[in-house]
């Protein structure tokens, strides 16, 4: 074993962690098989599309659902592929270079079942827990361990409980980020505070409802089966006869008319450990256009068809997207950590790191195309992190297409679009 | 950042009084450069010595050429820029856009709005960044650099990265041009900084001196290119720019681009300029 000491700076996960990766590989492989069998790339795909589910991989996951054919074809109608012949050939009217690139990428997420973890080496299980306080007034404060720090949760989890009790979203409070409040959480990544700590808190509310309608038919003189949850109140169905939700709250908290035997109180908790990890995939299509005299590139059309499950608050989805494929498209085109022989960082300010900013991006083409997860209770596959690991081969595919040079590494900046266009060229001059 | 003593000075000879009283004192324009490299202790200088105040060292003034008769070219005017003139009141200003546009279309796309409200003509040309825009300008322009003590001519001035023919204790006042006959500027931004990775600035002047000047390429700031302006004397077109061999020698190498990449920009920025 050798041991090597070094003065670079320590890396770590990054939105997607591995993922990106991985499909960066398989979606290059992918498009040169294609480019060098002389087939459509996306052709090759949807030749290879598994089709029927559970489908078990080699390599622990088993795929419990999608529809890529249906998602491919989305994205091909939205990016008009059809139409890509006349755009490039009006392009090179203009001087310009014109390419198109495919990804339809999966990725693992909703990380993960405990066991499954563990097999892999894991020290820890990831599951989450959820605590659901209906307080004796009838508001309702959500203890979390999945943190937020951005991504809405505050939105996306009010919005599940208030659907569920069917009451206003301003009488929910997310608390997240306080072990002194808090059950500890396994942490906000992979994609998982959807499908696994959203699932926590649907399994706590399941616990409060049953004891909500509990309460209700003692005091109501019903049979629990007749109970329902609408509108504020909790009500004998087919009659006139109600509590409000807070006159529940405050009979479990004064606790003078509840069942035999039953603790006061309306305070559940629940832990989660998911039965597999879910899988979110898509298409997305990029578009290009190559100043050959510069190497400069601009992405001129960027479609996405992602398959996330069930989409909770559609704008945060559509948000966390066009974040994902910003930081693709910089992780493709811009972003470069560099170093000296020496090992002096040479790329350590923002003068040097080219951060992915406004004028770099393109206006996104986003849709959807779900099938609904099996795999937890609210059939969700996550969203955090797609954007980021299906685009850079997107980019680099189109880039290659319009260059005509498959050999080039990320990011291609302009000036390595532009040695590898006078790569080719140079080839063809000598040819 | 190091402590340092603040001082505001209301005239060009006030600072200078006060510059000679100081241990090591620098000059604050805009402050666009230098508080970024004090805040990161790559400077530290003991007085900043402020010319915000100094309202004379700010503004343009141009001059309109004596009718000679013969010459029937446009430009020529005198253009006067005070040191202090913000890149955004350069190319804000109307008159100046309409008797030499390239100057303010350069000024227009210095940095960020940030930057171009803050960051002056002096301090750009004081500090003579190898990748600043305004040096190009000025050395094609064949300006004129007015200190507190003397004037400068553009070519004696620039004197390689950040290098310049200023003294420790000298300030610019003013830079001073006549408009060309024909001009045009072709930047390509660095894609992190945006500053120029190759900004090449052609000018004619009335008499027909044609000169062009780099900025961002060279490894040793801004220079001038023989072989483009010997093209351009004889036929001012693009045709002609294609024709030369832009060698790669004495061109930077870096993390944004080779050498070879950079000769290509300077021959493309050329052709950009000129149309
Ligand atoms: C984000 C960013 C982007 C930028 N992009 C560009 C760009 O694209 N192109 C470009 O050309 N520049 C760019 N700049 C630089 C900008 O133009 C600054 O304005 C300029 O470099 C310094 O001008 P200043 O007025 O801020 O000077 P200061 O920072 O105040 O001073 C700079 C130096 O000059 C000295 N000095 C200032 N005035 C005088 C004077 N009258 N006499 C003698 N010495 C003086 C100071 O002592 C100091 O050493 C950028 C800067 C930033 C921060």
């Amino acid at each position: 074993m050798q041991a090597v000491y070094t003065n670079t700076v320590p890396v770590d996960a990054y939105r997607g962690a591995g993922r990106p990766e991985a499909c960066y590989v398989i979606e290059r492989i992918m498009e040169t098989a294609a480019r060098e069998m002389g087939v459509d790339p996306s052709e090759l795909r949807a030749k290879n599309f598994v089709t029927s589910f559970p489908h078990q991989t080699p390599v622990i996951m088993a795929y419990d659902s999608g529809d890529f054919a249906t998602n491919q074809k989305q994205a091909q109608k939205a990016a008009d592929v059809a139409g890509f012949g006349a755009r490039k050939a009006e392009a090179l009217g203009r001087g310009k270079l014109r390419g198109l690139g495919y990804s339809n990428y999966i990725e693992a997420c909703g990380i993960a079942p405990s066991a499954a973890v563990g097999s892999l080496g894991a020290g820890v299980g990831l599951w989450e827990s959820a605590e659901v306080r209906v307080n004796p007034v009838g508001t309702i404060e959500i203890l979390t361990g999945s943190h937020s720090h951005g991504q809405g949760h505050e939105t996306t989890f009010a919005q599940i409980v208030a659907e569920r009790f069917d009451l206003p979203t301003e009488n929910i409070k997310i608390v997240h980020g306080d072990t002194d409040k808090v059950q500890f959480g396994m942490g906000t990544y992979g994609s998982r505070s959807g499908a696994v700590g959203m699932s926590a808190i649907v399994k706590a509310m399941d616990k409060v409802e049953a004891k909500v309608k509990k309460i209700a038919a003692h005091v109501l003189e019903a049979g629990e089966d007749d109970i329902v949850i609408e509108g504020g109140a909790v009500k004998v169905a087919g009659t006139d006869k109600q509590m409000l939700w807070h006159e529940v709250g405050l009979a479990a908290y004064t606790a003078h008319n509840i069942p035999d035997g039953m603790e006061p109180g309306l305070k559940e908790t629940a832990f989660y450990d998911p039965t597999n990890f879910t899988f979110p995939a898509g298409c997305y299509i990029c578009e290009v256009e190559v100043d050959p005299d510069t190497g400069v590139t601009e992405v001129v059309q960027f479609v996405a068809s992602d398959d996330f499950g069930t989409i909770i608050n559609p704008m945060i989805v559509e948000g966390q997207v066009h974040g994902g494929i910003a930081q693709g498209i910089g992780q493709a085109m811009l972003e470069n950590v560099v170093y000296d022989d020496a090992g002096q960082q040479l790329s350590a300010s923002y003068m040097d790191y080219t951060m992915p900013r406004a004028d770099d991006l393109p206006n996104y083409s986003v849709h959807h195309a779900s099938t609904t997860c099996p795999g937890n209770p609210l059939g969700m596959k996550g969203c955090g992190e797609a954007g980021a690991i299906g685009s850079p081969p997107a980019v680099i595919n189109a880039i290659t297409d319009a260059i005509g040079n498959n050999n080039l590494s990320m990011p291609a900046t302009p000036a390595a679009v532009w040695t590898a266009l006078q790569a080719v060229s140079s080839k063809l001059a000598a040819e | 950042m190091y402590e340092t003593n603040f001082h505001k000075a209301a005239t060009a000879q006030d600072a200078a009084a006060l510059l000679a009283k100081t241990d090591d004192g620098k000059i604050l324009a805009g402050g666009q450069t230098l508080i970024p490299t004090m805040k990161q202790r790559l400077a530290a200088p003991s007085d900043l010595i402020d010319l915000s105040q100094a309202v004379a060292l700010r503004g343009v003034t141009i001059t309109k050429r004596k009718k000679m008769g013969i010459m029937k070219a446009d430009g020529g005017e005198t253009i006067t820029i005070g040191a202090m003139t913000t890149h955004a009141e350069v190319a804000g200003n109307t008159e100046l856009a309409k008797v030499c546009p390239v100057i303010s279309g350069l000024a227009a796309n210095i940095g960020d709005p940030a930057v171009r409200h803050r960051g002056t003509i002096g301090g750009s040309v004081a500090n003579n960044d190898p990748a600043a825009d305004y040096p190009a300008a000025l050395m094609a322009l064949r300006a004129t650099i007015h200190t507190d003590s003397r004037e400068i001519k553009a070519e004696d001035y620039f004197q390689g990265m950040f290098a310049t023919a200023l003294a420790d204790d000298e300030i610019i006042t003013a830079v001073s041009f006549q408009a060309p006959a024909l001009g045009g500027y072709g930047k390509f931004p660095n894609p992190a900084s945006r500053y120029a990775m190759a900004g090449v600035f052609v000018a004619k002047s009335v008499e027909g001196d044609v000169r062009v000047a780099v900025t961002g390429a060279g490894d040793n700031g801004v220079y001038r290119h023989a072989g483009l302006e010997a093209a351009l004397s004889a036929d001012w077109s693009t045709a002609a720019i294609d024709a030369v061999e832009v060698s790669a020698d004495g061109l930077m190498s870096d993390l944004h681009g080779t050498a070879a990449y950079r000769a290509n920009l300077i021959k493309v920025m050329a052709k950009r300029a000129l149309v």
